[in-house]
């Protein structure tokens, strides 16, 4: 195949286009004769859970939308999720990318003292610092920044990170192993830049309004939790200039309907369609109403250790209920939003990979199902010995139809019993990572672009392999992936075993739904990690 | 007096300290951490995160520095979930936007019910006896979380005239709703409690005395009627008053107005250990303090009680 050439072709023009890259303008694009509308306000609503607006303890996506307005780090992402330049001008790596050197723009914190190297080496130590204790620490040792785990684990100083201001325009980056995606990894807020004075004069206080110094496009104004957030333009960015809209509130609205109707009301500008709505909207509302890819995979998590029940550990059975699952139907009459039917794990948006030809996917569910009847036969089950498994899920209307008709499927065509228990998600999400279950709901949504950020959950020693599947073969294609200069062949395979081995059942491919007033322009409908600035948008009449 | 509020007092304070020990207790027993999430974090990092907040010590020492942080300087702890706040920023922001709209449904449910209730009783079988008691069994079969959308649609929706949501500092139209949400189903108990207890006065001995003595109408129910008609009422408003400043969790939730209602239910939800019991020893604080209000008010309406 030319997977090879074509992935070296894109990895060598990623590194030419660096150059390229620094002289483009990346700021809200708007045509000429547009209307604009007098009052920049965006107003978008999020959930009740705005954390500290504070990019190294920022963990969950709300709080992220907030932090990316109001911090920049060295790259941005634009509309279709590529890297481009915030914080740095441009980058080099070296030949087998485990060392990066960024060359920082000349610019300012809101205060107007000068974003330099030094304030992202602190960031960045800050973030593994053990004394912080970020939940997000780990992020470090994920993209490979050398000595990030064990600085975590506290055996290293925080100064043995690999990361060094040469000078302080000039930051160098080493990784401990090659690693071409790694700009990809820049958006996140983990790895911004932080302002040492301010963190050091009012401690964990810093990011209070009246205290808060940030060097992205916006400044915090009001942060009043459970209710608004509100962010106003910083007149120290440095392409402020280009910036359209001048204010951005978070609405918190905890109900999706609730949102729906002051939404209509004209109250915000931006919300998600409650589940199950979206056909009625995108009739009603063609041009209003949002379906777009999302980097996440719904699946069920197949407890592969040795508390799982006996037929569990049958390969036949787990595979016949993974095919057993008619997609289409939870896809197209359950959620009926624009989910994608998945067959593999890996997120079909990942930037450069190919995705595998699982052999069900081709299949007819009649097919599926046929083979699937086989199989539990082959296990040696059937109406005399039936099957009788218990399902765990965090309460929602959503995940209880889709387990409800899952189990209807399975008892229809396999005479499989599935026992349905609904729970908080704090006690879900602990019983998966100590496998006491059997079969329970699961998803993950991509941290980067690049398919590691899937497929390492395969892992038999990642935190967050719920199945507790231990795979040799699986944990060598992950280390050899990690150096080779096209990993794809390794991700194929990888992919290849976990359908045969089934310690995941993929569902479905994400999509995130919502409705957005068509004044608002600049929209990253592309950008499958949903990351969006406000500086990139703006508000027609 | 003085000693009867003296007694209650003393009672009041361990009956504080079991509620702190038995939150305390069930919080730690319930399954889940402040750090379950989909991603799990790895074990270095999760013990990093349990020696800054202290769960790394045994549970007996936590709980005792916890009682002794609140006792001595009156600190609450730090929030697991919202590492930028303590428990003590989030009630001095959350209970005030609470309170205020608390007592103002306070008001609202006192005044529309009492005043509805005697009105019914007086006129008793007449069409505002009828209107009364029919709107105050409607009003009481509609439960908030019916009301609270129903408010929107109707003053956000379709008449544009009211924000469905926020708090925007407490401006008075963004207290509206909220206000109408949560007293509506009170002050219909209220007005049926304070009808029938004027229903019952009003025809006690001591009221056709009045009566008998030539003494005008107005004065006869104002001076002789309506203390006894509201000792049903008062001791039914210890508990509303209570449930107006803490059982707000439908109305923070659905207005979306920041206030401590939605705090509780969201930390309770993501075990925010010291968020849940700040608010839990907040809220069961003026229970008590709200039931011994009650039983002083009564103590001086009825002097049986005192002794």
């Amino acid at each position: 195949m030319k997977l090879n050439a074509i992935f070296r072709a894109t990895a060598v023009a990623a590194l030419l286009g660096a150059t390229a890259l620094s002289t483009a303008v990346y700021a809200a694009e708007v045509p000429a004769g547009t209307k604009l509308a007098a009052t920049q306000v965006f107003k978008y609503r999020v959930l009740d859970n705005i954390r500290a607006l504070d990019p190294q303890l920022a963990e969950d996506v709300d709080t992220a939308y907030v932090v990316n307005q109001l911090f920049e780090g060295l790259y941005n992402e634009d509309a279709q999720g590529n890297p481009v330049p915030g914080a740095a001008e441009s980058y080099t790596a070296n030949a087998d990318f485990t060392v990066y050197t960024f060359k920082l723009r000349d610019a300012k914190w809101s205060n107007g003292d000068p974003v330099t190297a030094g304030d992202f080496v602190y960031g960045w130590q800050r973030a593994v610092d053990p004394a912080l204790a970020s939940t997000y620490a780990y992020y470090l040792g994920l993209v490979n920044v050398v000595n990030a785990d064990d600085i975590v684990a506290g055996k290293l100083p925080l100064t043995d990170l690999g990361i060094k201001a040469i000078d302080d325009k000039t930051l160098e980056v080493s990784l401990k192993a090659p690693t071409p995606w790694f700009v990809k990894t820049l958006a996140h807020s983990t790895l911004f830049a932080a302002h040492k004075a301010t963190i050091d004069k009012f401690g964990a206080d810093w990011t209070k309004p009246e205290n808060i110094v940030s060097n992205g496009s916006y400044i915090l104004t009001e942060n009043s939790p459970g209710e608004r957030v509100v962010v106003k333009r910083n007149p120290n960015y440095w392409d402020n200039a280009k910036t359209v809209i001048d204010e951005v509130q978070f609405l918190t609205i905890n109900s999706e309907d609730q949102g729906l109707t002051r939404w209509r009301a004209g109250e915000v500008d931006q919300t998600d369609v409650p589940a199950g709505q979206y056909p009625a909207l995108k009739a009603e509302l063609p041009d209003q109403t949002f379906s777009v890819p999302q980097f996440c995979t719904y699946y069920f998590s197949v407890n592969m250790t040795d508390s799982a029940p006996d037929a569990l550990k049958k390969k036949e059975v787990r595979q016949a209920l993974n095919l057993a699952i008619d997609r289409d139907v939870i896809v197209n009459n359950v959620l009926q939003g624009g989910q994608v039917p998945a067959y593999s794990f890996t997120n079909p948006n990942t930037s450069g990979f190919q995705m595998p030809e699982i052999p069900a996917a081709s299949m007819t569910q009649a097919d599926r199902d046929a083979k699937a009847k086989e199989l539990v036969a082959a296990a040696g089950y059937g109406p005399d010995n039936p099957i009788t498994l218990d399902y765990i899920y965090n309460t929602s209307e959503a995940h209880k139809k889709i387990a409800t008709v899952v189990g209807q499927m399975w008892k229809e065509k396999l005479g499989v019993t599935l026992n349905l228990a609904d729970m908080e998600f704090a006690i879900l999400s602990d019983m998966r990572h100590e496998q006491n279950y059997q079969l329970a709901r699961n998803a993950w949504c991509g941290d980067y672009n690049e398919a590691s950020t899937f497929l390492s959950l395969h892992d038999s020693k990642s935190e967050q392999n719920d199945s507790g599947w231990a795979n040799a073969d699986v944990d060598k294609l992950l280390a050899d992936a990690k150096v080779a200069a096209d990993p794809n062949p390794m991700y194929k395979q990888i992919e290849a075993i976990a359908a045969e081995e089934v310690p995941i059942m993929p569902v479905y491919f994400y999509s995130k739904v919502f409705m957005q007033k068509p004044t608002i322009k600049g929209w990253p409908y592309n950008n499958v990690e949903q990351i969006w600035y406000a500086k990139d948008m703006y508000i027609t009449e | 007096m003085i000693v009867f509020i003296f007694k209650r007092l003393a009672i009041a304070i361990p009956t504080l300290l079991v509620l702190i020990a038995i939150s305390f207790v069930l919080m730690k027993i319930a399954p889940g951490t402040p750090f379950s999430g989909d991603k799990a974090i790895p074990k270095e990092v999760l013990a990093n995160i349990y020696a800054r907040y202290g769960l790394d010590k045994p549970e007996w020492q936590q709980l005792l520095e916890y009682i002794w942080n609140i006792v001595v300087n009156f600190d609450f702890g730090p929030s697991f979930k919202y590492r930028d706040r303590t428990v003590n920023e989030i009630i001095a922001q959350g209970f005030p936007i609470t309170l205020t709209y608390g007592i103002w449904s306070f008001v609202v449910a006192t005044t529309v019910g009492i005043t509805l209730g005697v009105l019914a009783a007086i006129r008793h079988n007449s069409w505002l006896d009828y209107l009364a008691v029919g709107f105050g069994i409607g009003a009481q079969v509609v439960p908030n979380f019916v009301l609270a959308p129903l408010l929107v649609l109707v003053f956000t929706l379709w008449l544009h005239w009211l924000p469905g949501g926020g708090w925007n500092d407490g401006h008075w139209s963004n207290v509206i709703l909220p206000v109408i949400a949560l007293s509506t189903t009170f002050f219909a108990n209220i007005a049926r409690i304070t009808r029938s207890s004027m229903l019952e006065v009003l025809h006690s001995n001591f009221i056709r005395t009045a009566r008998a003595k030539g003494m005008p109408g107005w004065q006869v129910i104002l001076k002789h009627a309506l203390k006894p008609a509201l000792l049903p009422v008062i001791s039914y408003l210890g508990p509303v008053l209570v449930g107006m400043i803490t059982g707000s969790v439908v109305v923070d939730l659905y207005f979306s107005t920041g206030g401590i209602g939605q705090w509780f239910v969201n930390s309770a939800l993501g075990r925010d250990y010291s968020t849940v019991l700040g608010i839990t020893i907040l809220l069961g604080a003026l229970t008590i303090a709200a039931n011994l209000v009650v039983d002083v008010l009564y103590a001086w309406i009825d002097p049986k009680i005192r002794y």
